[in-house]
């Protein structure tokens, strides 16, 4: 065999691809169910402008995860406190969009050097620590595969719950509130659902990449369509071709799955770019043809 | 057209006109030690156009929101429909300033609309076909058909605007407010949003308060003026209270109003001249121009 050869097989190996897939089933479940999750939740992290805090929330989520991990009281434990304090201090403190961006900007440094520091006392597998940054390269084993399907059905049913309103409230908040919409409170909750959703992201991709989950794919559908319907089914659907199709490629190679999910998750975004210029150069914007007046 | 129920802040406090929607008496509103306007009698009858005018800090924005139930009076009493003002009223639509929505938005101009509808209730939202008619209609009312499925972000602003009139409307409200719905539209756009409002509220008899720096565009449509500064306020129709006399005293220093091609241009307020904001390019930069005796500003 030749380097090169061996360098691809490290990338891509598809033997005994059919038992892999048996024994990786859980991972695929768990994809699937966060591409659900992480598509949903991503229309309201487009319409809100929340990419950064996303970013923001996963690298508390990596301290959590970390602190977890050292003190032994569980990964996903400590990733899911990590993560809803980073939402509820962005959420309670950052109303306004400047002071968001600098209390993420202050928050994510502390968060990933506080993480750096729980794995640097770690005694453990250093293949565990890199995990938690850039994602896992196996397994999700059932007990974990359970707590991450419960976490996403809260956040699908709280996000379903409150998706008219807070749609409003995330498209003007000022018409919104004077309609009797409880603005504040909806930005909050969502903040919350949003830390869960970091969470049970940062498990698979690791929190470098869950912005590939929770931004990407619906920055895609949102390039495609502007219909409340289509948006988040494109963009759930996006987001699980992304990772379930990530997954099933990085099975036999030794290569984490988060390069797999994030050059997926990239190039669906890039063919939506794509066919939406194409679309706005044959002049189709959903508007009826008008013979005169001009826009003003 | 109902005659003006007062012109000076001294008058007392007239019974409210059987068609009254909104009704302040004697109200007042201050932050501390800061007054914003006290001892406001303002009554806006069904199919009445009142425009508020004012300098910046004068309270205008202020006074939405006591109406919207989001800010509580200092003293005095306001009612809608006979009723305390509560927050959430749904007989009460708002048109806000024009603000661009962006890429990021997933909603259509019917969309926006259907917000106007349903945008406050919780639950999971199912396809209705009465709520799909009642958007065509609101879309067909404010001229928006032609663009109903295209993206709102994008449409220009006037076609925002037009939409969120569109959305206004759709409580089946009783008084609309309006802050500022004609800022950074051009003089065009400015001409057709403000006779849109002006023709829902003649076919609705709705009650209309339209906060604006800027009286020309809506000059022949308007009713009643009121006039806020340094703590106090005139109302009355256009030519009472936009006369250099009654504006010098509102303001305490010399204004002069002046009337031309159809046009009415206040110059010599403390913090810029008010009306034409394109003749002196002064409207912008209230906040350098202290107020002489320091309040309201």
């Amino acid at each position: 065999m030749t380097a090169d050869a061996d360098f691809w097989s490290q990338i891509f190996n598809f033997t005994n691809y059919g038992e892999l897939l048996v024994l990786l089933q859980n991972s695929i479940i768990a994809g699937a169910v966060l591409g659900v999750v992480g598509g949903l939740i991503g229309v309201f992290v487009m319409s809100r402008d929340m990419a950064f805090a996303v970013h923001g929330i996963s690298e508390l989520s990596f301290a959590g995860a970390s602190a977890g991990l050292l003190f032994g009281v569980g990964v996903v434990e400590g990733s899911l406190v990590g993560s809803l304090v980073a939402a509820a201090l962005i959420g309670l403190l950052g109303t306004r969009a400047r002071d968001r961006n600098s209390i993420i900007a202050v928050l994510m440094p502390f968060g990933l050097g506080l993480g750096i520091l729980c794995l640097a006392l770690y005694p453990g597998r250093s293949a565990n620590k890199f995990g938690l940054l850039t994602g896992q390269i196996v397994a999700v084993d059932n007990p974990r595969l359970g707590s991450l399907i419960a976490i996403s059905i809260v956040v699908v049913v709280g996000l379903a719950v409150v998706w008219r309103p807070l749609m409003f409230a995330s498209v003007d908040v000022d018409v919104a509130s004077a309609r009797g919409v409880p603005t504040r409170f909806l930005s909050l909750y969502f903040m919350l659902l949003l830390g869960l959703a970091v969470a049970v992201s940062v498990q698979v991709v690791g929190s470098l990449l869950v912005l590939s989950i929770l931004v990407t794919p619906a920055a895609a559908a949102l390039r495609l369509s502007s219909s409340p319907v289509l948006v988040p089914l494109l963009s759930s659907l996006f987001a699980v071709v992304s990772l379930v199709g990530g997954i099933m490629l990085a099975l036999g190679g030794s290569v984490p799955i988060s390069p797999y999910v994030t050059t997926i998750s990239f190039l669906i975004y890039v063919v939506c770019r794509v066919i939406a210029a194409v679309r706005k150069r044959h002049g189709n914007s959903g508007r009826t043809a008008e013979p005169l007046l001009a826009r003003g | 057209m109902t005659p003006s129920t007062s012109t000076s802040p001294s008058a007392g406090a007239p019974a409210a006109p059987a068609d009254a929607v909104l009704a302040l008496r004697d109200a007042t509103l201050g932050f501390g030690s800061r007054m914003l306007w006290s001892g406001l009698d303002l009554t806006v009858s069904a199919g009445e156009f009142i425009a508020v005018i004012g300098a910046n800090g004068s309270g205008k924005t202020s006074l939405l929101k006591v109406i919207f139930g989001q800010q509580r009076l200092s003293g005095g009493t306001a009612s809608f429909l006979g009723a305390p003002l509560r927050r959430g009223n749904r007989r009460i639509g708002y048109i806000p300033q024009q603000k661009l929505a962006d890429d990021g938005t997933p909603l259509r101009a019917r969309d926006l609309v259907g917000l106007g509808i349903s945008g406050h209730r919780f639950g999971v939202p199912l396809p209705s076909a009465s709520r799909r008619h009642q958007v065509d209609e609101l879309l067909a009312a404010v001229g928006a058909t032609r663009y109903a499925d295209a993206p709102i972000s994008s449409l220009s602003g006037g076609e925002q605007q037009r939409l969120r009139v569109g959305q206004a409307l759709a409580g089946n409200p009783s008084l609309l407010l309006c802050d500022e719905p004609l800022l950074s539209l051009d003089l065009n756009y400015q001409r057709t949003v403000s006779e849109l409002i002006d023709t829902q509220r003649r076919a609705r008899d709705l009650g209309v308060l339209f906060v604006t720096h800027d009286i020309n565009p809506i000059l022949d449509m308007v009713d009643r003026v009121l006039y806020l500064a340094n703590g106090r306020f005139r109302i009355g129709t256009p030519d009472e209270v936009l006369q250099s006399s009654v504006l010098s005293a509102l303001y305490g220093s010399p204004v002069d109003v002046i009337r031309t091609r159809g046009r009415v241009i206040v110059v010599g307020t403390p913090d810029g001249s008010h009306g034409h904001p394109d003749a002196t390019g002064e409207t912008a930069h209230h906040d350098r121009h202290p107020t002489p005796d320091g309040q309201a500003s």
